[in-house]
């Protein structure tokens, strides 16, 4: 294996074996001599297996994402350990840039791709973000990432679904899943209105809302200054009105924007907002949680990331649910790292991706980030009670693409088409015309009503 | 030139001036403000400023941790000393070499008018209005082609930040000192020209030892708006060995995952440089607008 | 009155200014051009694709009810009710504060420090302090300023701040805006020309920041008028208030140019305030051109787009500037 390496970085015609398990039929791989053998293996140090893949990478490794602090960085720095600890002679240079979701992010980077340079490798929602960076333009398939590092067989299926392009490649390495769908729940405050469950439909919803108000509890928190809490609300109402098939077809024409159940999810949103805290815009998602952790409102619908600031916080007197009406669907995101086109490093590139994909750096990275698995194989005791519930679903549940987190439509479509009229309609109020709007935006997209 | 130094304080005291100094007061305790705000949360632990029902609340204990971790960072945190000393590295030349482009630039403007200068001048100074947002990706190409003809290394540099920051410097600095010179009265160019001085002799001796109110303005306002600029340190610098500090502090106050505390200490610790600056140099300063440097 | 060229030293001038006019050349005008050019095209996805499309991407901002044309709108009014109120603030309280500071203070150096170093710091930190400070909390649970208000008892003090949906704006139902009506004016009795409630906190933070600076202007244009003109205007029998109307008022006008001018296009760009303080607000009520243009470039990558909203602002600004700086030539010109 470290002749057939060695080989390689001098004459590209040989394999370059990252797999000890794998070595595939075509390659061409080099047997040493003898005498070269057992020299090697007198010299080899089986705490350096490294040496195995002969001489080390060596440059850089630059790192874009949106993960400057907390859990993720903590998880980012878990994944730089093992890179490291497999390539030291690579520099990594961690060049994250924090704020909006991403925002900031991927404005420096598309500024930057447009301008002809790019880092080694960088985050991205597994789907249709990827549409943002046109490929195989600026971004190239990692086909052979997946390949060499065996991902098709890791994944579930839903997944490998939403990660392949619409051209048959794969464009990124999934490292973890979010669920988008959960409802969570100040229990304290439930056994002060004296409810028993959460809820499970909206009619329960508001029912349950209506007792917490008669007590004198404010029954949702709710979030709007960061630019996509309401909306990450209303796609939880909309999987929950139209059920997985209904959610899907939205974004493939299937399901009609005009269609009366649409219409309701706009009056379960105008009358979910009816229950919120009235300073709503000023809010960040996680000052809305902060709110449910001071026990000044009860309950907050919020990606599982809200599950890491109930740990940072050392509050444990909170349950969770699928949303309402969406029992048994997974609404999904996930994290990814892509190769661009003009990454100055590729091998070291394709080295940190096949680590994304690794078990073993999956389970490092995601229970300190709060998210579960893109695998199946990673061991549920490292997780916590919520994880553990997810895990479970995550197996067995419908899986339906996030549109607000970059999954489910074109860039365009989902942070402005989908957004925009969201936005106003929490303001406005009126049904017809957000509706309307929507229509139109999914005809803007190529998807005519 | 009228002298900078106020006039004498009067002794008497009247009803009015009671009222006028509490007037001041109550401006001076609105502008402080936000100020103690920053400090008192900056000097609070984790748990007490969590509460933000008790935000206007001085800390119980005092505790530095907030800074230090704001400063050096910790296990979850980069902290901004990086970005510090890449903000020295790229303030300090930048607006050294920015002051001097617009010292020579408003020297010629003003005293060596060729035809046409007037209508150039309005040319030069629209460039300080245009929206950053729309040249960036125009401006990424164009290191990027500047590279691969001369070698020379412009994207995520100092250099190429230091360059940025010198060029769109050039209206306001040149404004500045355009209308600094052309209050200096015409008559000392025509006599020292008499005694044989030439274009370069008469900025040597004679502009340019005059010049000191309007480098000050300059200075202090290049000092600060490189300083705090955010987008262009944002567009062409992707690496944290060239981020500024504007950037290390939005990925710490930009993050949802970090506490107020740390938040607000690295607000203040990153305002430090140019509040010096304010502090100590602010009498030059408006000395220096005094002298006629911002008029319209 | 420039001195009499020597030849070479006419060539050596131009030769002195020829860097920084190939460098804006390049770096303003070309961009601008490139821009432009990018305006008229179908550059919808980050591929950029350079078909022409007239001025397509101008009718979505201008014309009809589509929501990209409704959020334009609301951006315009944004700003102008933004540079409106800012510019109206600064230079009342910049003003007053020069006057008083004017009035022989003790410890003037200290005052105006303290009204001066606002100025120092990045929108990013103002936007996160006040941000702090103006959430509102609830009617009973107030948090922030409204903490301040309740204990002073000044309980109706309390706002909504930036999260206030509200647009202030003429009923038709009013008399003048029956009058506008009847004279085909109609239009302007719309939210479109009304002032978002929302915009105040931004109005409050920015004039935090740079209503010191307001006040150094004119304080130094104070301090340049002779006391021997407010001498004069007194032994004429001038009271202190006329002497202010009459002498001093008519002189710090170039100052007050200069401030709206400085101010202006501060407040026409502004971005970093807006990220770090508000976000686009409660439908769209703080959301403002430079904002708008970022998320529609970078999140949507809706390039030509984002290229056409740069141009408009572009040309308010250009609005703002032109007339002014016709106006300095020409009053140098008189000179």
């Amino acid at each position: 294996m470290a002749a057939t390496n060695q080989k390689n970085v001098a004459d590209k015609t040989y394999a370059r074996i990252e797999n000890a398990d794998l070595i595939e039929v075509g390659w061409k791989i080099c047997v040493p001599a003898k005498a070269d053998a057992d020299a090697f293996l007198k010299a080899f140090d089986p705490n350096k297996p490294w040496l195995l893949f002969g001489a080390g990478k060596k440059g850089q490794l630059l790192v874009g994402s949106w993960w400057t602090n907390g859990g993720e960085f903590a998880g980012l720095n878990e994944m730089f350990k093992l890179y490291k600890a497999a390539n030291p002679d690579v520099e990594i240079v961690n060049a994250a840039i924090a704020g909006g979701a991403g925002t900031n992010f991927k404005g420096q980077l598309l500024t930057q791709l447009l301008g002809g340079v790019a880092p080694d490798t960088f985050q991205l929602h597994a789907g249709l973000e990827v549409e943002t960076y046109n490929p195989p333009t600026l971004v190239v398939p990692v086909d052979d990432v997946y390949k060499s590092a065996n991902l098709e067989a890791a994944f579930p299926k839903d997944l490998l679904t939403l990660l392949k392009y619409k051209d048959g490649h794969y464009y990124g390495v999934p490292v973890n899943i979010h669920r988008a769908n959960v409802l969570w729940y100040n229990k304290a405050l439930f056994t002060k209105a004296g409810i028993t469950k959460a809820p499970e439909t909206w009619d329960e919803f508001f029912a349950t809302a209506d007792k917490l108000k008669a007590a004198g509890i404010t029954p949702v928190a709710l979030g709007g200054k960061d630019g996509f809490e309401l909306q990450h609300t209303f796609e939880t109402i909309l999987v929950g009105t139209l059920g997985a098939d209904g959610y899907r077809g939205l974004w493939t024409g299937k399901t009609s924007w005009k269609d009366a159940k649409v219409t309701d999810a706009l009056n379960t949103f105008k009358k979910y907002i009816t229950y919120a805290n009235a300073d709503h815009d000023a809010l960040s998602w996680a000052s809305a949680t902060a709110l449910l952790i001071n026990g000044k409102a009860a309950m907050n619908i919020m990606g599982d990331w809200a599950n890491g600031e109930f740990t940072a916080a050392k509050f444990t007197d909170y349950g969770w649910a699928p949303t309402p009406g969406s029992k048994g669907i997974y609404d999904a995101l996930s994290d990814s790292f892509a190769l661009p086109a003009k990454a100055p490093n590729v091998d070291n590139a394709k080295a940190w991706l096949a680590l994304a994909g690794s078990k073993a750096a999956q389970e490092k990275f995601n229970p300190a980030k709060g998210s579960i698995c893109a695998r199946t194989d990673c061991d549920p005791a490292l997780f916590n009670a919520y994880l553990q519930s997810a895990i479970s679903d995550w197996k067995v549940n419908a899986i339906v693409p996030s549109v607000v987190h970059g999954a489910a439509a074109t860039p365009s479509w989902a942070s402005k088409g989908y957004s925009d009229p969201v936005v106003l309609f929490a303001s406005t109020g009126d049904v017809a015309k957000a509706q309307a709007a929507l229509v139109a935006a999914a005809a803007a997209a190529g998807f005519p009503q | 030139m009228t002298t900078a130094t106020p006039r004498a304080p009067a002794r008497h005291f009247h009803p009015l001036r009671i009222a006028l100094y509490a007037v001041l007061v109550l401006a001076a305790l609105f502008y402080l403000t936000p100020i103690y705000v920053l400090l008192i949360t900056g000097f609070k632990s984790s748990t007490e400023a969590q509460n933000i029902f008790n935000m206007w609340v001085p800390p119980d204990v005092i505790s530095f941790r907030a800074f230090q971790t704001a400063w050096f960072g910790a296990a979850d945190t980069v902290g901004l000393q990086q970005g510090f000393w890449n903000s020295v590295q790229l303030v300090v030349p930048a607006t050294l070499i920015s002051s001097m482009i617009g010292s020579v630039n408003g020297y010629i403007l003003a005293k060596w008018k060729f035809r046409g200068a007037d209508l150039l001048f309005p040319l030069i100074l629209f460039g300080m209005f245009i929206p950053y947002q729309s040249i960036l990706i125009p401006l990424v190409q164009t290191y990027r082609i500047f590279e691969q003809f001369t070698g020379i290394k412009l994207f995520s540099t100092i250099l190429g930040l230091i360059v940025v920051h010198c060029i769109y410097g050039i209206p306001i600095t040149t404004l500045i000192f355009r209308n600094y010179y052309a209050s200096i009265p015409t008559e000392m160019i025509e006599a020292s020209r008499i005694d044989g001085a030439n274009i370069f002799t008469i900025y040597r001796y004679i502009l340019f030892p005059l010049s000191v109110p309007a480098f000050v303005v300059v200075l202090i306002w290049q000092f600060t708006s490189i300083w705090n600029d955010f987008l262009f340190g944002i567009s062409l610098a992707n690496d944290p060995r060239v981020y500024p500090i504007t950037l290390s502090l939005n990925n710490i106050a930009g993050s949802f995952h970090v506490p107020w505390n740390i938040q607000m200490a690295a607000a203040l610790l990153t305002a430090v440089p140019p509040l010096l600056v304010y502090i100590f140099l602010g009498r030059y300063f408006m000395r220096g607008l005094m002298a006629g440097s911002l008029k319209g | 009155m420039s001195p009499k060229h020597r030849n070479w030293e006419r060539v050596v001038s131009i030769l002195l200014l020829l860097p920084s006019i190939l460098a804006l050349g390049i770096f303003v005008y070309a961009f601008i051009a490139w821009t432009g050019y990018i305006s008229l095209a179908k550059w919808d996805s980050a591929a950029p694709d350079f078909t022409f499309v007239g001025l397509r991407n101008f009718e979505h901002l201008f014309i009809g009810d589509g929501t990209d044309a409704i959020r334009f709108r609301y951006d315009l009014r944004n700003m102008v009710g933004f540079t409106a109120f800012f510019l109206l603030s600064c230079i009342i309280i910049g003003f007053g504060l020069a006057v008083l500071l004017d009035q022989r203070v003790r410890g003037e150096a200290v005052f105006r420090s303290i009204f001066l170093f606002p100025m120092a710091v990045s929108f990013i930190v103002t936007g996160v302090a006040w941000r702090w400070m103006l959430t509102p909390g609830e009617a009973n649970d107030p948090v922030g300023v409204n903490i301040i208000f309740t204990q002073l008892g000044l309980k109706n003090l309390q706002s909504t701040w930036f999260t206030d949906p509200t647009i202030a704006y003429l009923s038709p139902d009013s008399g003048v805006g029956a009058i506008l009506n009847s004279i085909g004016l109609g239009f302007l009795t719309t939210k479109d020309f009304g002032y978002p409630l929302a915009i105040t906190s931004l109005v409050i933070a920015a004039m935090w920041q740079l209503s010191g600076y307001t006040m150094a202007l004119y304080l130094a244009g104070l301090r340049s008028v002779p006391d021997e003109l407010r001498e004069a205007a007194r032994m004429d029998g001038a009271s202190e208030v006329q002497v202010y109307r009459h002498i001093i008022l008519p002189l710090l006008q170039p100052v007050t140019l200069s401030v709206v001018i400085i101010l202006g296009h501060i407040s026409l760009k502004i971005f970093d305030l807006v990220v770090s303080m508000t976000g686009p607000g409660p439908g769209f009520a703080t959301d403002v051109p430079a904002y708008n243009m970022w998320k529609t470039t970078f999140d949507a990558t809706l390039f030509s787009q984002g290229a056409a909203i740069g141009l408009v602002l572009l040309v308010l600004v250009a609005i703002l500037i032109i007339p002014y700086l016709r106006y300095s030539i020409r009053a140098e010109a008189q000179v």
